[in-house]
């Protein structure tokens, strides 16, 4: 009868250890689009994301009218004309951290990431990836990223008028906060 | 024994699956104290003539330009009004989410004007509902024309007149937005003795959003009766709102002169039913003074 309780405590503790995850509520995305006419740039500070550490799998949210810019009528297009955020509130990414093998959550460093996964947004899934790097420190890992996004992808489309504004490709930059999720 | 940790292992097996196929992000639960601010409920911060829902934006200096043309039924002789035409020079600030400031200076009666918008209760969405905003809008001009010597201007104070009024709307769809606005305008010397020195109205207003870039506009004042003189009737406007990258241009057709709430809600011309529309636009460009926080 010990021996069974043992196992059952056994089962349990090995089900918490596969729900370790981590994860953010406030993490930060800034675009930057540059032109020689231009410079676009917008911070989002309230993007959530959870990861886990054991199956690599990792996820993104998206509020795009969270979106701030340097100009209150960018930020209106933006939302009004181009992501159209009424139809289309988030942005959503689902994807894998695809070494996640590689990486010791329980020894403080720097691991290099390659994630990949599908990005929705304006209604349109694509296939992204990204090289990243996780800066593991205690129970917080600060997972940093880059990549380059093309609005055409996602059926956004820029009139003629304001084509030499914005540029071909976007780049997206992501700052991850994450801190280890207590159940 | 052995069954027993087939079980265990089994059961740790399916929870691990589960856990998988889940959502990871639905689990983060959204912040559900979150109120979310309905914006865009218009392109610019005038329907036509009438202020609208829509605040000029906070750190945002917004210059107006209107033209009222002449009477479109004057036709060739005056290119269908365009010969004559009472213009508006206008500054529009937004000190904050909630207050609007502004100047601006009309042609006619040579009419200096300075108004505040105030938000009092803001359009909501999330945890808290709020279908209708409502909004309040206090004004002041000063009619600067010269005395001409018939003692009308004898006092300053005979050249000022107020309006105040109550806007109530409401962004119904993305493409619907409405509001009325009850509205007191108070003049401190009227032309003649029929006409009122505080003038009730009740105003109407609205956009039709026809594509991401196009929105049809209309307003409409409705003047209580017995309190204008008969040469003057209620004020009707039709539009068009033309977003062009950093412009909003407002082409319409109003049968109103004058271009501030004084002069559309009480000057109105126009005789049983009897009155002209004039071709009139807006544009309006706007410019970041202080940027958000962001970006200090």
């Amino acid at each position: 009868m010990k021996k069974t309780l043992l196992f059952a405590i056994a089962a349990l503790l090995s089900i918490s250890v596969f729900s370790q995850r981590y994860f953010t509520r406030s993490g930060e995305i800034v675009f930057y689009s540059s032109t020689p006419v231009e410079d676009i740039e917008a911070i989002n500070k309230t993007v959530a994301s959870v990861f886990d550490a054991k199956s690599g799998k990792i996820e993104f949210a998206v509020t795009l009218k969270s979106f701030v810019f340097e100009k209150a009528l960018m930020q209106e297009h933006f939302n009004e004309n181009y992501v159209e955020s009424d139809t289309y509130p988030k942005a959503t990414l689902k994807g894998d951290i695809q070494n996640i093998s590689e990486l010791n959550f329980a020894k403080d460093g720097n691991y290099p990431v390659k994630i990949a996964g599908k990005l929705t947004m304006h209604g349109v899934t694509k296939d992204v990836a990204a090289d990243g790097n996780f800066a593991v420190k205690g129970n917080t890992v600060l997972g940093t990223a880059k990549f380059m996004i093309n609005p055409e992808d996602y059926n956004i489309k820029i009139p003629s008028v304001v084509r030499n504004k914005i540029a071909e490709e976007i780049e997206v930059t992501v700052t991850m906060n994450y801190e280890l999720m207590k159940k | 024994m052995r069954i027993l940790f087939l079980f265990f292992s089994v059961f740790q097996f399916t929870v691990h699956i589960s856990a998988q196929e889940m959502d990871m992000l639905s689990e983060l639960e959204e912040d559900s104290n979150k109120v979310e601010f309905v914006t865009a409920s218009y392109k610019t911060n005038r329907i036509i003539n009438s202020v609208s829902l829509e605040n000029t934006p906070s750190g945002v200096f917004d210059l107006k330009i209107s033209h009222h043309f002449g009477p479109l039924g004057d036709g060739f002789e005056t290119f269908f009004g365009l010969d004559n035409a009472a213009t508006r020079l206008g500054a529009d600030y937004g000190i904050n989410d909630w207050l609007q400031i502004g100047l601006g200076r009309t042609t006619f009666q040579k009419t200096w004007d300075s108004y505040f918008k105030v938000k009092l209760i803001r359009q909501k969405t999330g945890a808290v509902k709020q279908p209708l905003a409502v909004q309040w809008f206090s004004s002041m001009a000063i009619d600067a024309t010269p005395d001409d010597g018939s003692n009308q201007y004898e006092y300053f104070t005979s050249r000022m007149s107020f309006v105040h009024q109550l806007i109530l709307g409401s962004k119904i769809s993305e493409a619907l937005t409405f509001q009325i606005m009850p509205s007191l305008v108070h003049r401190n010397l009227v032309e003649t003795k029929e006409e009122r020195n505080d003038v009730f109205a009740l105003g109407f207003g609205g956009r039709a959003k026809l594509t991401n870039r196009l929105a049809f506009t209309a307003e409409y004042y409705y003047v209580f009766p017995d309190q204008l003189a008969d040469r003057y009737t209620n004020s009707i406007s039709f539009g068009v709102d033309i977003e062009t990258g950093g412009h909003v241009f407002q082409l319409f057709v109003t049968n109103s002169v004058g271009i501030i709430e004084q002069h559309v809600i009480t000057q109105t011309p126009g005789q049983n039913g009897d009155f002209d529309m004039r071709i009139g636009f807006n544009i309006s460009r706007v410019f970041t003074v202080r940027k958000p926080k962001e970006f200090r």
